[in-house]
């Protein structure tokens, strides 16, 4: 139905090139991007890599069926996963103040990473900062990737507001605990004796000062400590944000943008692609997933509406014969005119119930029975054909917005995916959607 | 009824429309109702396909019954500085902070201080009256973050308590703690019928309930028309195959012999009747989860063209079918 061919996104060959070593899984929330990362993790570790996958927030069942749960920050390894290709797959959950407090205590002597620790203000910033969790994923993959023990790293990405954040937050967070404002605040008496600074101490004393009006004193002393501890004991934030933002654009690095046919997600997916050319991110392409397909697509809704009303009509004729008005109609039951007839009718809803007919097999009752199953099978078959139709068409619009995306898009499961075999199924279904 | 209405919900839950829909729904009889976003999204422009909202409060639509709906884009930088006009009289001095990047600097990192904007401007516009005495508005229905972090934004107290422990921000903190865990506020939920959100319902229930903030109600959002019943459903695991394929050919589909274009649609139509069936077990089960938590459920129909202006319109309706207004 799509009107020009639309470039296919093959994971496979990506999941299987040694040069691939960080597949960066991103999207706007509720489209599936744990999952997603999780099942591209189990794939590339059964086909022979040794794969270690960053989840954010799994499905609590899925965490398990990972062993994964338990939230300690540290890689495990993935039971029952089929090794025969000499692969392994390792997984961890993100634990963002775990791993913030991890990087004081790796870069700051036992004091003073104490001090840092208990400041009230790292507390909240570790626990509380809009821009934490992205910040501290990318120094998680930071860190992972400079322990070289994996072949590939797959990533999920943080449920954020938008899904610039990501992108923004570590470079956000890094000049503002580097930047000329925090040296300002935290280092007034060096610029006091600079003339061409004047202009700047003035606003600056003004801006202590009303910062401090507001914040109550207080938060600025603790702000002041917690930079200067900071500063002191590792090469500034800004230095850690751009090394991690340059590993994003380096060679053997891949987004993914994850999606689903809806118009939401899509718009934000599009929205993306643009953002990461601007940046000089490599895209590998567009995960689209839970897409609805048919395997009678050859009948329109609108035939199998008509049909099925066709066959609605003939029962009606039918029941117009001796059993007018048993089908238990909200109308039969809420009428009040004719208690006489509605009461005893109640209790009587075998005329066409299964149970009743199943004993004759071929009589009149199951040929009812038979049709009303027929009519729902109709109806739900226009349902799925008018879901396709809105699905495919949303997928036009991006398509023909950024025709140089690669698509892979992934079957629909009826039910959620919370074991290996779930997820090995949606490998399937994702490699199978090129 | 609550005269703040806070809407949360996981991630693709369609919260917005929800919140907007709700918006709606309120604004019955001449009622007047204020729709914020807080998160910068532009959410709602993009719901009711107007352009961006400024942070200034426009009336961006009209409820049958002559309702007026209202929406405000709640800029936390503005909103500070707005503060501070307020406070002390700072004029050009606020745009001098601003240009250092101190305004910047606030609403960003220091943790709790935007949240205490955010939803101080909301409370602030919960209980604003005009001349006469009257509320300016009957309702304010905020778009809220998500379920993951709402109660930590709506706990505004608890998170600037340990930094500013005294000063305006710690006054204002303590004003809007007042109006959010009072009964003038009441936070709605939106889930649907998969694991996951509903699975964040719950947990997000009992963070509010344990942050002592008021839990409104539930709302199943994009709940799919139920099209085979129980009887159908029993019915198609052991369906006579050949029943179906004459059943198909009466309604007018082509042959029903081995081959023929009807017989040939028996297989697909079943497959997605089993998908159909896995589906309504696994959404019965999750009702259920719902319903356990003992709130009032509401429900909403998936949209079959899709959602749109037409479509909220509908939405509302339905809210107020269910009496949620």
């Amino acid at each position: 139905m799509s009107l020009d061919p639309v470039r296919l996104l093959d994971v496979d060959p990506l999941l299987d090139d040694p040069k691939t070593r960080i597949v960066v899984c991103c999207g706007a929330g509720g489209v599936g991007k744990t999952t997603t990362a999780a099942a591209l993790g189990l794939r590339a570790a059964e086909r022979g890599r040794k794969v270690v996958v960053l989840t954010i927030d799994p499905a609590r069942r899925l965490a398990q069926s990972m062993g994964i749960d338990a939230l300690d920050n540290t890689p495990r390894r993935v039971k029952g996963v089929d090794d025969s290709a000499n692969g392994e797959l390792h997984a961890m959950m993100l634990d963002m103040k775990r791993t913030f407090d991890e990087i004081v205590e790796a870069h700051a002597d036992p004091e003073r990473a104490a001090a840092i620790l208990n400041n009230p203000f790292y507390q909240s910033l570790s626990a509380g900062f809009a821009g934490t969790q992205e910040y501290m994923a990318m120094e998680k993959l930071g860190q992972l990737r400079a322990r070289d023990e994996w072949d590939l790293i797959v990533v999920d990405t943080p449920p954020s507001r938008s899904a610039l954040d990501f992108l923004d937050a570590p470079k956000r967070l890094g000049s503002f605990l580097d930047g000329r404002l925090i040296r300002l605040l935290t280092a007034p008496a060096k610029l006091g004796g600079r003339a061409g600074m004047k202009f700047l101490n003035v606003g600056m004393s003004m801006m202590t000062g009303t910062l401090g009006k507001l914040l109550g004193g207080q938060l600025l002393k603790d702000v002041q400590t917690f930079v200067s501890a900071m500063d002191t004991t590792f090469g500034g934030f800004r230095t850690r944000a751009d090394a991690t933002y340059k590993l994003l654009q380096a060679p053997g690095t891949a987004f993914l943008v994850v999606a689903a046919p809806e118009r939401d997600a899509l718009r934000e997916a599009a929205y993306f692609v643009e953002r990461l050319a601007a940046e000089d991110m490599p895209l590998a392409g567009l995960v689209l997933n839970r897409v609805h397909s048919s395997g009678a697509a050859q009948l329109s809704a609108e035939r199998a509406l008509a049909a099925a009303e066709n066959l609605a009509e003939a029962r009606i004729v039918d029941q117009e014969g001796g059993k007018a008005g048993l089908r238990n109609s909200p109308d039969t039951y809420g009428s009040s005119e004719s208690p006489d007839s509605a009461v005893p009718e109640a209790p009587a809803p075998d005329a066409g119930s299964p149970a009743a007919d199943r004993i004759d097999a071929e009589g009149a009752g199951t040929a009812r029975t038979v049709d009303h199953l027929t009519a729902g099978l109709l109806r739900l078959h226009a349902e799925r054909m008018r879901l396709l139709f809105r699905e495919q068409r949303t997928r036009d619009r991006f398509t023909s917005l950024h025709p140089e995306v690669a698509v892979a898009e992934v079957a629909a499961l009826p039910g959620d995916v919370h074991d290996l075999a779930g997820l090995r199924d949606i490998g399937d279904r994702l490699a199978a959607g090129a | 009824m609550s005269r703040l209405q806070v809407v949360s919900g996981k991630g693709g839950t369609g919260k917005t429309t929800v919140a907007a829909a709700l918006a709606l729904a309120l604004a019955t009889e001449g009622k007047r109702t204020l729709l914020v976003e807080v998160e910068g999204r532009q959410g709602i422009a993009q719901l009711f396909e107007t352009e961006a909202l400024p942070y200034e409060e426009r009336k961006i639509a009209v409820a049958p019954g002559g309702g007026e709906v209202f929406a405000l884009a709640i800029d936390p930088e503005l909103a500070l500085l707005d503060y501070l006009q307020m406070f002390y009289k700072l004029g050009g001095a606020g745009r001098a902070l601003k240009k250092l990047g101190a305004i910047d600097f606030a609403t960003t990192i220091a943790p709790g201080l935007r949240d205490v904007l955010l939803t101080g401007k909301a409370c602030e516009a919960v209980r604003r009256k005009d001349k006469t005495g009257r509320f300016v508005y009957d309702y304010v229905v905020m778009d809220a973050p998500p379920t993951g972090r709402i109660t930590r934004f709506l706990n505004v107290n608890d998170e600037v308590a340990g930094l500013a422990k005294i000063g305006p921000i710690h006054n204002q903190a303590q004003a809007v703690m007042r109006v959010l865990k009072s009964r003038e506020t009441a936070v709605h939920l939106v889930a649907l019928l998969e694991e996951m959100p509903v699975q964040e319902t719950v947990d997000g229930i009992s963070e509010l309930r344990a942050a002592k903030l008021p839990v409104g109600r539930i709302i199943v959002n994009m709940v799919r028309p139920a099209i085979l019943d129980e009887a159908d459903l029993d019915l198609t695991r052991d369906a006579p195959r050949t029943a179906i394929a004459k059943s198909l050919s009466a309604a007018g589909l082509g042959g029903a012999r081995r081959g023929g274009v009807a017989e040939r649609l028996v297989e697909p139509l079943l497959t997605q009747a089993e998908e159909y069936a896995e589906r309504y077990a696994l959404e019965r089960e999750q009702r259920a989860a719902l319903q356990a938590l003992g709130l009032p459920l509401h429900e909403l129909p998936l949209l079959a063209e899709g959602l749109d202006l037409a479509g909220l319109y509908e939405l509302a309706t339905e809210l107020r079918r269910q009496g949620i207004s």
